[in-house]
């Protein structure tokens, strides 16, 4: 399948850049001419990955996001968050349903089955100590 | 946080966009609301919500924990339909009724 568009942007790890995110994604794939709720599927999915990114990555304390995404003919879109935080020890647990690391900051732990339900496949690569990247793809008009 | 109390419910209107970046003044408006021992029930309209994720999943979650201690409810009404598949995909609606 052949690549029709590619974006790269890298972004501080605030919480104001989550709906940057959003919308530059949203942007981005306007292209494939998405229905509604493709749209937010695809806004969901990064919003999960970027504050994941922003809270356990780096704990809140601030650092580089990269957010990368390309169209590819036939209407599938792949995406890629990256974080260089402390990287997730156990990826097969944090993927369950219901576990959060964080149940005292009222998360319900449910950011990855949101990604995985909204996105056609998630794969989440990870070093403790170095970093997380997640990457999703979606096709439209499945 | 535009919002009507009848009796002991209180119907609090959400707008905009509830994320991570949003979820802490919506808590905290929110728990300010329902503070006051007289209000048990709390009906939230999401009719002007554009946006929720998992973040918001939490915020409701907590309120509900609050007013569950005295025998309340949370209850939603009219939510989009983006919002909705959240509420249903993460289980909300077992705890939380729709209106
Ligand atoms: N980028 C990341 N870096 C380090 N740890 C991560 C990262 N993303 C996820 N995790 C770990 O995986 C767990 C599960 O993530 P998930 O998004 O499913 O839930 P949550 O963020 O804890 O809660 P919610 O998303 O419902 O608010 C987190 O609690 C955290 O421990
Ligand atoms: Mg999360």
């Amino acid at each position: 399948m052949s690549k029709i568009n590619e974006m790269r942007i890298d972004f501080m790890a605030l919480p104001e850049n989550e709906a940057f995110a959003r919308v530059a994604v949203g942007a981005f794939m306007l292209p494939l001419n998405p229905t509604l709720e493709e749209m937010e599927d695809v806004k969901t999915a990064v919003s999960e990955a970027v504050t994941n990114a922003i809270i356990h990555g780096y704990e809140n304390k601030g650092g580089m996001i990269r957010l990368s995404a390309e169209l590819d003919e036939g209407g599938v879109i792949k995406m890629e968050i990256i974080d260089c935080g402390v990287g997730i020890e156990d990826v097969e647990r944090a993927r369950e349903p219901l576990y959060t690391s964080l149940p005292e900051m009222e998360r319900s732990g449910m950011g990855f089955t949101v990604m995985e339900s909204f996105m056609d496949s998630v794969t989440v690569l990870s070093r403790p100590g170095h970093g997380t990247t997640v990457r999703m793809e979606k096709k439209l008009g499945a | 946080m535009k919002h009507t109390i009848k009796g002991d419910t209180i119907t609090v209107y959400l707008s905009g966009e509830l994320d991570h970046h949003s979820a802490e003044s919506v808590r905290q408006e929110l728990e300010g609301l329902i503070s006051s021992p007289r209000v048990k029930n709390l009906v939230l309209d999401l009719s002007r919500l554009s946006f929720m994720d998992s973040s918001g999943i939490g915020v409701v979650l907590g309120r509900y924990k609050t007013l569950a201690k005295r025998g309340g409810t949370v209850a939603v009404r009219e939510p989009t339909a983006h919002v909705n598949r959240i509420f249903s995909m993460s289980g909300l609606y077992q705890i939380v009724e729709k209106l």
